[in-house]
């Protein structure tokens, strides 16, 4: 390179939103992504958020069983060189990582040796107001990935180099747009939802070209006037309506329907917008090719609580009262255990039942599933009012998990916390937080004398019954779960630091493994050249975070110093 | 730097097409290039946001300037100017914007203006802090250096007894006594601090930020 062409390059990276540092890239012999490979993913890859379209969380992969895995062991790590919550599973096609970090990076390395590719810097804005700094993962097509942005872009990069493709603005993060899922990539199309209903945006699911970045289709999650559901709302709640759509859904394959959660209503207090308020809480069922909604099932009405359904239920085939059912299966943030029944042109309420304890609910409506209110504990303005569970439901977004082979969903939930908060009218201002409430008076309590806080649950969802629990004394459980062939169960999510893997069937503790920081992201599994790897994100942040600074104030004895820093860990046998 | 243009973006839902970007553009690139690119970034960390064309005045994205004034950002009182009786003992901070007085422009177009100004006792600040202050009274940026939200709290501290700043994202804390350093939680550094003098009784800026405002990038 001539002195011109190095000072050229350099003005050419500054004039851009980012750069990409290549230090053993440009990756070689790329396997493409295709609809094929997305809809029947070889067992040795990770391709998608939760591996398989249905949701499931669960790798087929069996070299380390529970007999051997008090055998596994660091093979590499790789440190991230950010702080906050590392969220995203790394994904995996063929031998090669791409790791999403917060702050708008993608790091592709040699998923065997953890050497590195390539690294992607975005270049954030200086005045982005980053309440989520977070991102839970790239999607794959062809030989490109896709990223969300906390900017609310989304971008392509071209995979084997790291290179920007296209960069499509989606909303202006100015007014509280901004997005943290990892894309749904489904014949094509790049599929993400917008965060933000804490800013009292209108939530949306929109779908992108993977080609070039262009608009194909977008769907508000509220309805506006002449659309079904408009109904639900009063007046102009609806224009900052909530809902927003901010984890990635599940799609069935067989019928061509997405399967989208959506978040709770704004502000909080469900007096501020009467009515039930369609499609917060609720998951959509999406027709990929035109965004249309097939149907809806709304999990709970008029939310007040800050439980927002916004992950996608699991697609599983069961077997409940005699029949074949292909089910919907979602453990809620509204700490009640949903099975629901997909069919092309309905979504039916199979059975609920709380999984933590509440006071919310008095029952369900056995016809229609719709939970009843205790007036109570429903929070309202002018008067604080408390909840269990907290606002952090029974299980936040992390994810649940199921295995086809034991049969159980392995939850990871909270219980022994309840919230509070006095519901206020405060005036909307675009770009700034509009709770219904003053972000200093939201309460965590932990109910005195409670034994633990986060707790590891299996449940038969064929019968609705515990098969086993594991309780974790001083810390909430604030990771996703994923399931292995191998009789395992995978998860991290506690404030010591460990990651874990359980007897699938019978909830023994069987390996742990102390790591740099906090676990947030997602266990995957992947398997190059006969040998079985797991792979997981260490790095606190963000809500785990925030619920640790609650405790702390609780008085338990439990501090709020959890390690900040993200590193990829990767494990194998021990040879 | 500019916050959000480029020639390889498109605002949605415009039926354009994402553009190619031009060849070369951010490609990958060697550390010599990216050395190159960080310090030209570096040089423009203190830039202003791009002003949105034909929404807001000349000025009004600019970062506040010595003689600037001061007016309320929020409350009964948005908009008028902020004198000093405005900042009582004792009382919560007030949030502001400044304001050229020679144009009446409020320079509210960048977030990154908000300012909050407190009075504390003058005995309770440290040397630096109190050189900056005018009877007690203080301000500093109001922009987290953690994650960019906006410090909207002034409530007892989590670790000592004092009342401090907080920043209700991620629960940072800083002392407004001690040059708004951070006492608790994951914000990386101080507020930065905004020097203020006297104009006929109205609080003024006395010169540029110190310190830089706004929420951290990687490294």
């Amino acid at each position: 390179m001539t002195r011109k062409q190095w000072l050229l390059s350099g003005f050419v990276a500054f004039t851009c939103l980012a750069s990409t540092a290549a230090v053993a890239g440009p990756i070689e012999n790329y396997s493409p992504v295709t609809a094929q490979r997305l809809e029947n993913p070889e067992p040795s890859n990770w391709m998608l958020y939760r591996r398989t379209y249905d949701g499931q969380g669960y790798s087929p992969l069996d070299q380390i069983n529970s007999s051997n895995v008090k055998n596994l062991t660091p093979v590499w790590t790789f440190a991230t060189g950010v702080v906050e919550g590392h969220e995203a599973p790394p994904i995996v096609n063929n031998g090669v990582m791409f790791v999403a970090t917060p702050m708008g990076q993608v790091i592709a390395v040699n998923a065997r040796t953890g050497d590195e590719y390539w690294r992607y810097k975005r270049q954030l804005p200086d005045d982005l107001f980053q309440l989520h700094p977070t991102s839970r993962g790239v999607g794959l097509w062809e030989d490109k990935l896709y990223l969300a942005t906390t900017d609310d872009h989304v971008v392509a990069l071209d995979a084997k180099t790291g290179k920007v493709v296209w960069d499509t603005k989606v909303q202006d993060y100015k007014k509280g747009q901004y997005m943290t899922l990892m894309p749904l990539i489904v014949d094509g199309k790049v599929i993400v939802g917008g965060s933000g209903g804490e800013f009292g945006i209108r939530g949306y699911v929109a779908a992108y070209d993977a080609k070039d970045g262009k608009e194909l289709w977008r769907t508000y999650t509220i309805p506006g006037e002449g659309e079904p559901g408009h109904d639900t709302w009063q007046g102009e709640d609806w224009k900052n309506g909530g809902g927003s759509a901010w984890m990635t859904g599940n799609y069935d394959k067989e019928t061509k329907t997405i399967y989208w959660g959506v978040g709770n209503a704004a502000p909080w207090p469900g007096e501020m917008h009467p009515g039930d308020n369609l499609y917060t809480s609720s998951v959509l069922a999406l027709d990929p090719n035109n965004g249309k909604i097939k149907t809806h099932h709304q999990y709970h009405q008029n939310d007040s609580w800050d439980w927002d359904e916004v992950e996608a239920p699991m697609l599983i085939d069961l077997q409940r009262d005699g029949r074949n059912i292909k089910s919907l299966v979602h453990p809620g943030r509204d700490a009640i255990f949903w099975v629901l029944e997909r069919t092309p042109t309905k979504i039916n309420y199979v059975a609920g039942w709380p999984f933590v304890s509440t006071d919310v609910w008095k029952g369900i409506d056995a016809e229609s599933g719709r939970p009843i209110a205790d007036p109570a504990h429903k929070p309202v303005v002018g008067k604080r009012v408390e909840f269990c569970p907290s606002l952090w439901g029974g299980k936040d977004w992390p994810s649940a998990a199921y295995s086809q082979r034991t049969g159980l969903v392995y939850v990871p939930a909270n219980e022994n916390f309840c919230g509070g908060f006095t519901g206020e009218k405060l005036p909307l201002k675009p770009g700034e937080l509009w709770l219904g409430t003053k972000p200093e008076d939201i309460g965590l309590i932990a109910k005195p004398g409670a034994d633990h806080f986060g707790e590891l649950q299996a449940w038969d969802p064929t019968t609705g019954k515990k098969v086993w629990q594991h309780n974790f004394p001083k810390s909430q459980l604030f990771g996703s779960v994923t399931a292995t062939a191998g009789d395992l169960v995978f998860v991290g999510g506690t404030n010591d630091r460990n990651f874990r893997a359980f007897n699938a069937k019978t909830g023994e503790l069987l390996w742990e493994q102390k790591t740099n920081s906090g676990i947030m992201g997602m266990p995957v599994s992947y398997e190059i050249d006969g040998t079985q790897y797991i792979a997981i994100q260490s790095g606190w942040g963000v809500d785990a975070q925030r619920i640790q600074d609650a405790l702390a104030t609780n008085n338990i004895g439990i501090e709020s110093n959890v390690p900040q820093g993200g590193a990829i860990w990767v494990f194998a046998l021990k040879k | 730097m500019p916050s959000s243009s480029s020639n390889i973006i498109t605002s949605s839902p415009s039926s354009e097409s994402a553009a190619e970007p031009e060849a070369g553009a951010c490609a990958e690139q060697t550390r010599r290039t990216l050395l190159l690119g960080a310090l030209a970034t570096t040089a423009c960390l203190g830039c202003s946001a791009q002003a949105r064309a034909g929404e807001d005045p000349p000025g009004s994205d600019e970062r506040p300037k010595k003689g600037d004034l001061l007016v309320f950002s929020e409350g009964d009182q948005e908009g008028k100017v902020v004198t000093a009786a405005d900042v009582p003992p004792g009382s919560p901070p007030v949030h502001a914007w400044p304001k050229d007085p020679k144009t009446s422009v409020v320079r509210s177009a960048s977030r990154l203006n908000e300012i909050l100004i407190i009075r504390l006792d003058p005995a309770e600040l440290d040397e630096q802090t109190r050189a900056r202050a005018i009877d007690g009274i203080i301000a500093y940026s109001a922009i987290c250096s953690h994650a960019g939200c906006p410090v909207t709290a002034w409530v007892k501290s989590d670790v000592g007894d004092k009342e401090v700043f907080k920043c209700m994202c991620h629960n940072s804390e800083y002392d407004p006594r001690a040059g708004a350093q951070v006492v608790f939680g994951p914000a990386p550094r101080r507020l930065a601090a905004l020097p203020l003098t006297l104009a006929d009784g109205s609080l003024s800026v006395a010169g540029n930020f110190v310190g830089k405002v706004g929420g951290a990038q990687p490294g």
